[in-house]
Formats: structure tokens, C-alpha cells, sequence
């Protein structure tokens, strides 16, 4: 019997996305599950209801008929108490669940029996855990995002243009924290034509600043910025500091902030100032997406789009769900990824494997037991920075092995010519001449072939190799001088076979260069 | 035919051989540079049969023999697939290995030369000698390489312990037997040691080609065509023929320059691949803790079109994948897809793709991809990074980029295609199995490479369907 995933439709208020789309429930359901959506639920991400039938889901009336039939449901926003009070022990929820804010969430589920799989507690740091990172798609979507708002509260152009009418400069954009969706602001902003500066308390990423085309801006004080898990730290006060000083400098220089400056499990941390908004030009943006956190800036209202001091502060903290289609169809791609690691028999039945360092990391209650924290990956240690070069070391010759090396090759040449030239008959010379120009003839003529031609030319020497048939032709039948006898039968079928076995060369040798060089052409 | 017109005969012949070579310096002038050889090997053939040292007698046994090997060699040559040219050309080289061999026994026992004096005649009998030794040796050495290339006998070194010792013992026997047969006196005496001589270069021959990776074919291919010029070289030196001896250097150092272009192409030594053991030798086995950490991201067929569609500029560095899968038909169906919506797709050859050099170009070439396309790796190396994908189909060891970066990789050193720096680069690969040196390849796990897995053929041919819609 398959196990049921259902996807009721998202109740947060002004929530648009779904948990599926309508490729994903074909995937779903090749794996071996059957599809239960409810009815509407795709219509904030343009996914209507005959396109999920279409894909092969059963469409129902209402939320509490999905939750009522399915084994597994699958959600984006945690489940609100009205909807937990819907689940029945044994269910499997696949969502946001943000265990460490929701205590009192985690306490009603685990009172169901039930198990939770959060979106949220993927281990980022498992590379094989990466496809089902759902906090990164998201936050990519929403770095996007931060910047086409910037653009449309923005009375300018980003790109400089000269025109007919003069120059127009490029708008500058200044970037906080470049996380996922800090590089991904960068990214739209670079591609808009934007000049583009970025900054993060992680020394370690200003390479991949500079790679998306930005510049980044160091704070003038030494500290390692790196919390572990990829996430930052909170900084020093004497690091603060110089932090504070230097955003009050590029607030007076930039048109647009975008800010994405969280640490786990803190407030946001307050980086831009009231008195920082003042000073920047009347028409400029900050796009402060730490909304849900407090903010980065003082003068956010989370939610909304407020102006203060001339200044479009705007705080939405629903970024992601802004580009439904976008961010459903990733985030479903997520939660495919993650059924996959949970269904490898592709049967339609999940396993939660507890052994499993990846699905130990996203279970935070199995069975009604609330399994959360999960205990920190044994990682393999960080790859060391790799021994670099760590030179081979070239052994330095002596000058005087030098000079040995360079003589040797034509000392011993010169010996053997001379050698060959004391002893050898003269008719053995002629013949060695012959030979000696021949091979620099032949190392001259090859040289010139074109690499292209390689295979031609090993086929076409291969053919005139079976010259060495001269050698049995002249066996098989010679003048025989007066007085003179021979083997004559046995030296004669010997050369018969030489003379088959050239001909075999000659013949097939020359038919196949030229095949193969017909086949050359322009 | 006097002897005078024979040898001017055999000069005119000779001359025609080196511009049958040099012919080759361009495909427009290739094939006026095959029929010079044909026009040279007829006319050397002819000179001789109607030459002095042929009696109408033999006319006969010599039409048969060559109508009978003529008839095979070219049904050969229609039959054969593009695709089995290495081992083709590895058949052939061991004919010529034999027929050396067959020469030297038939000139041995020939009583009816005669030499003025004593130390031509030491000199002939050591010309027998060195020339049945190279044609043993060219003779089982292509034999293994054809059973190797052809899947006959597998393509791993195989490596006997003590080996370098036992070819320094056989080597020090065939010297000392070499002295026994220089001083025998009759030929009676003489058969024991040339005998003995034959048999160990036969098994040296064996030997070496068994020791030498699939990686290393090209490089055997090519030596191998080099010791049957080299072959042919002694028969003439044996025989006093002075064409032979020409045709012989010629080939024998064409083969040499193809070997040296082969090694030079994989930063090897000509002495350590002849050594053998590629991958496995002493103290460069790769270690496993150079591992490459990180996530492959595979990509789908349609995917992969979509990506072709969208870009500029595209590089194809096709591999040995690509001949096993018979892929090269459909590559070039989607090139031409790609030409005409305006795509630039260039190839890019390693000098090793494939088994044997230039392996690559007469694939592309009998696909009817035009060869002004066709690049070799120091023409478009320094083009990638204005690349936008670059495919790579079942080629390993030639794109990967630890030959560069890791200086303890077996392959360090080596020049290879860059194509991680492309925009996109896409592997087409079975599995993830290394390639033939045994080395893992970083490039799969680099952030802007995708995996396309399957087999080449099917999976081209899916890419060209989604390019077709």
C-alpha cells in the first residue's frame, strides 16, 4: 500500500506558496507515492487545480480531508495549531519548523505522535545534503528579490548609459552580509548594471564577492568573523566599532543598502543607524531583509515599506513568497530531493533512518519524541589549506654535471661513428649513410604533418613498411650462381608467406589511409 | 630490367615515399600523398620482380601470394569500423614484425650468397641476427596491443614481479647467443642460438606490451610503428638494399617523432612508459587521501540542450567514451544544429584522446565534421574561459585539472584541456569511475561542472531530440 503525501494549501496570512508543482508530483509519484493536494492551493504560485490533477494528484475539497488521508504531509510555513490539531499519530510533517523559536509548536506536535521533519535543520555543511537545503533556495530567491524591489522603489537606473541627453551614472549598491542571499542580491544587482560593494564578517568569502563582479569592503580591524556551520559570529566591540564607522561611510556613498546580516538563534544585529539613514541621499533604498529578525536597520518596520528621512526603508519579510512560482517549484524540488534520501527503495514507503547523519540532522521529533538538537555531524575536519606546493624540490645540478649531461649523448655518438668508421667494411658505410640521412630526412618530412593527419600517417607508413616484401621477393627465385645450391622448396614457401603477409599491408595499408583521408573535409 | 634501371627505380620510388609523407602535412594535399605511395610501392615492387634477382620462375608463387594477401588486406580495409583503427594498425604492424622474422630465417639458411671476405660475412650473419630480434619483438608486442585495444586481453599493466630483471637477463642472453651465432661456423651450429634469440624476443615482446596501460596505447601504437620501420631497416641492411633501408629509417623515425609527441603529451618519459605499469607504478600510486570532496550536480538531457542553445560559444573535447559509444555521428548532429542557429562550436583533441594519435580527428573526420573545426589543445587551450560550455564526452584524464593543481597527482604535469574554466562545463560519463590512469578527477566536483551520465550515444542523441524541438 503506498503511503500518501498530502499538500494542504498555506494558511499564513499572505503566504503564496505551495509545497509542490506539478512536475514534482509526477517525480512523487514515480517514486512510488500517491498525491493529494487540496483544492486551490497552488493558486498564489499560478499552479491551479487541473494542472495537479493533470500530473496525477488527487485534488480534494478541503485542508481537513488532506490531513485526515495523508501519511506524509508536505508544507512550507510551520503548521499553526489549528492545523496540528488536525494530524493523527503516526503522520510524517515535512516543513519550516524553526524548532528553537517554537517551543510551544514542538510540544503540540510531539503530543500527537508524530514525526516532524524540518526543512530548517537540514545539515547545510553535509555536501549530500546540499539539494535538499531549502534555506538556500529560499534566501537565493530572496537576495533576488531584495534588489528588483530595490530597483522599483528606486527613481533612477542601475546601469550607467551615455545618451543623447548626457551621462547617467550607474547606481551604487551596497550589499551586508554575503551569505546565500547576500551573493544572490549581488549577482542581480552586478547583472543590472549596478557597481556593487559588499562586506561580511567572514574573511572568507571576499573571493566569492569578487567573483560575482563586486567589490568588498574590509572593515579596518583584524577578527575571524566565522561562527562555525557557515553562519557568522557575534563581533568585539572594538570590531563593532570600525564595522560602524565604515557603513556610516558608505551610507553617505550609496544609493541603495540591501542588508542580510543574521546570527543564528540572536536578534539581527543593528548595523544601520537612524542617524546613518539620515545621511544618505533623499530618493535612496535600504532593503533590509533581517526583517523577521528586528531588522539590520533601527528604522525598519518589519512587513512594510515605510520612508523615513527621504529614505524607502523597506522591510518585507515575505521576499521569497513574492516570486511564488519560483520559490514552490525550488522548495518542492527541496522536499523531492529529501523524499528521495528517505525513499531509496523508490517503493512509496519513507524510512526515517536515524543512522542516516543527514536525516538524523532535519528529524526534530520522531515518534512524539523530540529528537532536537540533533547532535553536532562528525564532520571530517575542514580541508586543511592544502600543503601548497610544497615544492618538489628540483635537484640543482652542478655545473660540471651540467656540462656532462649536455657532452654525453654526442660523445658517445662520436664514438660509435668512429667506431663503425675503423671497422666497418665500406660497403657496410654506403648502406650506413643511407640509413643515417634517411632518418633525418624522415624526422624532418614528419614533423610537418599535421597532428590532425596522425592516424593517416601511421596507416600510410604502415603500408610502405611492406617494402620489406623486396626482401622476400628477391627469395623466392634468384639467379643462382654456378656451383651454388640452396634450400630452395623451404626457402621458397617461407618467402611465399613473407610476400602474402606484406601484400596483406601493402594492399590493406594504402585502401584504408585513403578511406580514412576521403573522409577529411571542410 | 638492368641493375642500373633497378636502382634508379628504387630512387624514384624512395623520392615519391617522402612526399607520400610530406603529403601529409595537410589534409588538401593527403591523398595526392597517398597515391605517391602507391605509385612508389608499385613501381619498387615491379623494379623488383622484373629486377636481376628474380627468375621468370617465380612469377607465378608471387602473383598468387600477393593476389591472396592483396584480397585480404583490402576487404580488411573495407570492413574495418573508424573506430577499430588502433587495433587495425596494431594487426599490420605485427605482419611486418613476421615477415622480417621470415626473411631473416629464409636469408639465413640461403647457401647461395656468397661474401669476398670474412667480415662481411660476420656483418651479414649480425644484420640476420638484430633484424629477426626487432621483428620478434614487433611481431608479439602488436599481436598483445591488437588483443588489448580490442578488449581481447584486459587493458591493466600487467606487472611480473622482478620484471626489469628478467628483461636484463633475457637481454644478456641474446647478446651472449649473439656471440655464439657470430662465430658458428656452419649453419647447422647457427640455428640453436638464433633459435633460442627468437623465442626470447618473442616473449620480450609479450612482456613489454603486457606491462603498458590502456592509457599508454597511443604511445605503444606509435613505438610499435617505429620498430617495423626499424625492422625493415636491418632486412635491408641484411639484404644490401639500400630502398629498404630508406623506407625503413623513414618509418622508423616517423614512429619515434610520434612517440615522442605522445609522451610529450602526458609529461611522461618514452623510458617509464616503456617500464610499464601506468597508475600502479612505485611510489606515484594516487593516494587516496587526495580524494576530491564535494557534490556532483548531474544534469539532464534536455537540460544540457537548453544550455547548448543559450550559448555563444561551445567546445567539444571528445575521448576514448566517445569511439566506444559510436557517439561521433550524433555529435555532429547537434554541432550542425548548433552551426546553423549561429552556435560557434569548435573541437578541442588532445594529442592522447583515443588510443592512438590523430584516434580523434578521423572519428570527427568520418562523422563529416569539417576539420577547420577541429582544433588541437594548443589552439583553443587559452579560448575557454570565453567558453559557455564546454562538453566533454567520455574523456577522463585528458580534462582534469589535478594535472595542473596537484602536484602529487601521477598525472601532474601533464597539459590537459581547461575546461573547468569555461562558463559551464558538462561531463558525459557512464559512472563515476576514474579514467584509465586511476586517478580521481576533481573537475566532476567543481561548482561549475555538470554531470550528464549515461551512455554517449543515447544521451546525444536525447540532447539533439530536446535541441531539435
Amino acid at each position: 500500500m503506498p503511503q500518501t503525501i498530502g499538500i494542504p494549501r498555506e494558511t499564513f496570512a499572505g503566504e503564496k506558496r505551495v509545497a509542490t508543482a506539478p512536475d514534482i508530483i509526477e517525480k512523487l509519484i514515480k517514486l512510488g507515492f500517491a498525491v493529494t493536494v487540496e483544492s486551490g492551493a497552488g493558486n498564489g504560485a499560478s499552479f491551479f487545480d487541473d494542472a495537479f490533477a493533470k500530473s496525477g494528484a488527487k485534488v480534494v475539497g478541503s485542508a481537513a480531508d488532506v490531513w485526515s488521508t495523508s501519511d506524509i504531509i508536505f508544507k512550507v510555513r510551520a503548521p499553526d495549531l489549528s492545523e496540528v490539531a488536525l494530524m493523527k499519530a503516526g503522520q510524517t510533517l515535512i516543513s519550516f519548523i524553526w524548532p528553537a523559536q517554537n517551543p510551544d509548536l514542538m510540544k503540540a506536535l510531539a503530543d500527537k505522535k508524530v514525526t516532524v521533519l524540518a526543512m530548517d535543520a537540514v545539515p547545510r555543511l553535509l555536501s549530500r545534503a546540499q539539494k535538499m537545503d531549502a534555506l538556500t533556495s529560499m534566501a537565493s530567491i530572496s537576495g533576488y528579490r531584495a534588489v528588483i524591489e530595490a530597483a522599483n522603489a528606486f527613481g533612477r537606473y542601475f546601469n550607467g548609459q551615455i545618451t543623447a541627453a548626457g551621462k547617467i551614472l550607474p547606481a551604487k549598491v551596497f550589499v551586508a552580509g554575503a551569505g546565500v542571499a547576500g551573493l544572490a542580491a549581488i549577482g542581480t544587482s552586478v547583472g543590472l548594471g549596478a557597481i556593487v560593494r559588499a562586506n561580511d564578517t567572514r574573511a572568507e568569502v571576499a573571493d566569492q564577492v569578487k567573483s560575482m563582479g563586486a567589490e568588498f569592503v574590509k572593515v579596518d580591524y583584524e577578527e575571524e568573523g566565522s561562527g562555525g556551520g557557515g553562519y557568522a559570529k557575534v563581533m568585539s566591540e572594538g570590531f563593532q566599532k570600525a564595522q560602524r564607522e565604515m557603513y556610516a561611510k558608505q551610507a553617505k556613498d550609496v544609493d541603495i543598502i540591501i542588508t542580510t546580516a543574521l546570527i543564528p538563534g540572536k536578534p539581527a544585529p543593528k548595523l544601520i543607524t537612524a542617524e546613518m539613514v539620515e545621511s544618505m541621499k533623499p530618493g535612496s533604498v535600504i532593503v533590509d531583509m533581517a526583517g523577521e529578525q528586528g531588522g539590520n536597520c533601527e528604522l525598519t518596520e518589519p512587513g512594510k515599506a515605510v520612508v523615513k528621512h527621504g529614505v524607502t526603508i523597506i522591510g518585507y519579510t515575505d521576499l521569497a513568497s513574492r516570486l511564488a512560482k519560483q520559490s514552490s517549484t525550488l522548495y518542492a524540488t527541496n522536499q523531492l530531493r529529501l523524499t528521495e534520501e528517505l525513499c531509496k527503495a523508490k517503493d512509496g514507503q519513507i524510512v526515517v533512518n536515524m543512522e542516516d547523519d543527514a536525516i538524523r540532522g532535519f528529524t526534530v521529533i520522531k515518534d512524539g519524541k523530540i529528537t532536537w538538537p540533533a547532535p553536532p555531524l562528525k564532520l571530517p575536519a575542514p580541508p586543511a589549506p592544502k600543503a601548497v606546493g610544497a615544492p618538489v624540490p628540483v635537484k640543482e645540478k652542478s655545473a660540471f654535471a651540467k656540462v656532462i649531461s649536455v657532452l654525453t649523448m654526442p660523445v658517445i655518438a662520436l664514438a660509435l661513428f668512429a667506431l663503425i668508421g675503423l671497422y666497418a667494411p665500406t660497403a657496410f658505410l654506403g648502406h650506413f649513410t643511407v640509413f643515417v640521412l634517411a632518418v633525418f630526412v624522415g624526422y624532418m618530412v614528419v614533423w610537418n604533418v599535421t597532428p590532425a593527419l596522425h592516424t593517416p600517417l601511421m596507416s600510410v607508413t604502415n603500408a610502405i613498411s611492406s617494402i620489406i616484401t623486396i626482401g622476400a621477393l628477391i627469395q623466392i627465385a634468384p639467379p643462382l650462381a654456378e656451383g651454388l645450391t640452396r634450400p630452395d622448396e623451404l626457402i621458397r614457401w617461407i618467402a611465399i608467406v613473407g610476400i602474402a603477409l606484406t601484400s596483406i599491408n601493402m594492399f590493406g595499408g594504402f585502401a584504408v589511409t585513403r578511406r580514412m583521408l576521403m573522409m577529411f573535409n571542410k | 630490367m638492368s641493375e642500373g634501371l633497378q636502382t634508379v627505380s628504387y630512387l624514384g620510388a624512395t623520392i615519391l615515399f617522402i612526399l607520400s609523407l610530406g603529403g601529409l602535412s595537410n589534409p588538401e594535399t593527403a591523398k595526392r600523398g597517398n597515391w605517391y605511395g602507391i605509385i612508389g610501392m608499385t613501381i619498387a615492387v615491379l623494379a623488383t620482380v622484373f629486377g636481376p634477382r628474380v627468375t621468370p620462375g617465380g612469377y607465378a608463387f608471387i602473383v598468387g601470394a600477393m593476389v591472396v594477401g592483396g584480397s585480404i588486406g583490402l576487404y580488411a580495409a573495407r570492413i574495418v569500423r573508424m573506430t577499430q583503427m588502433p587495433e587495425l594498425v596494431a594487426i599490420m604492424h605485427s605482419l611486418v614484425g613476421f615477415a622480417a622474422c621470415t626473411i631473416g630465417f629464409a636469408s639465413f639458411i640461403d647457401t647461395s650468397t656468397v661474401f669476398p671476405t670474412a667480415a662481411e660475412h660476420t656483418i651479414h650473419i649480425m644484420e640476420i641476427y638484430i633484424g629477426v630480434l626487432i621483428g620478434a619483438v614487433t611481431f608479439t608486442g602488436s599481436v598483445i596491443a591488437f588483443g588489448k585495444l580490442s578488449g581481447k586481453i584486459s587493458g591493466k599493466p600487467m606487472l611480473l614481479p622482478a620484471r626489469h630483471l628478467l628483461n636484463l637477463a633475457g637481454l644478456l642472453v641474446v647478446i651472449y647467443y649473439g656471440y655464439v651465432f657470430a662465430t658458428a661456423g656452419s649453419i647447422e651450429a647457427g640455428m640453436l642460438p638464433l633459435i633460442v634469440m627468437t623465442v626470447i624476443a618473442l616473449l620480450f615482446g609479450i612482456h613489454m606490451v603486457m606491462a603498458i596501460g590502456g592509457a599508454d596505447m597511443p604511445v605503444v601504437i606509435s613505438m610499435l610503428n617505429s620498430y617495423s620501420g626499424w625492422a625493415a631497416a636491418a632486412t635491408g641492411f641484411m639484404l644490401s638494399n639500400d630502398l629498404l633501408i630508406v623506407v625503413g629509417a623513414l618509418v622508423g623515425s616517423s614512429g619515434a617523432i610520434l612517440s615522442y609527441i605522445m609522451c610529450r603529451a602526458m609529461n611522461r618519459n618514452f623510458l617509464s612508459v616503456i617500464a610499464g605499469g601506468f597508475g600502479s607504478a612505485e611510489g606515484q600510486a594516487a593516494k587516496p587521501g587526495a580524494a576530491p570532496a564535494g557534490e556532483v550536480s548531474p544534469i539532464s538531457a534536455a537540460e544540457t540542450a537548453e544550455l547548448l542553445r543559450e550559448s555563444k560559444n561551445v567546445i567539444i573535447v571528445p575521448g576514448y567514451g566517445m569511439a566506444v559509444a559510436q557517439a561521433q555521428h550524433s555529435v555532429y548532429e547537434i554541432t550542425k544544429v548548433l552551426r546553423d542557429k549561429g552556435v560557434n562550436v569548435r573541437f578541442g583533441i588532445h594529442p592522447v584522446a583515443g588510443r592512438m594519435p590523430g584516434h580523434m580527428n578521423v572519428l570527427l573526420a568520418e562523422a563529416k565534421v569539417p576539420y577547420d573545426i577541429v582544433l588541437e589543445m594548443d589552439e583553443l587551450n587559452d579560448d575557454f574561459p570565453d567558453t559557455d560550455v564546454a562538453m566533454v564526452i567520455g574523456a577522463n584524464d585528458i580534462v582534469n585539472p589535478s594535472a595542473e593543481d596537484d602536484p602529487t597527482s601521477p598525472i601532474a604535469g601533464m597539459p590537459v584541456l581547461e575546461v573547468w574554466k569555461a562558463k559551464t562545463s558538462i561531463v558525459m560519463k557512464r559512472s563515476m569511475a576514474s579514467g584509465y590512469a586511476g586517478v580521481d578527477n576533481p573537475l566532476f566536483y567543481k561548482e561549475n561542472n555538470r554531470m550528464l551520465f549515461g551512455d554517449a550515444k543515447k544521451m546525444l542523441d536525447e540532447v539533439l531530440a530536446a535541441l531539435k524541438v
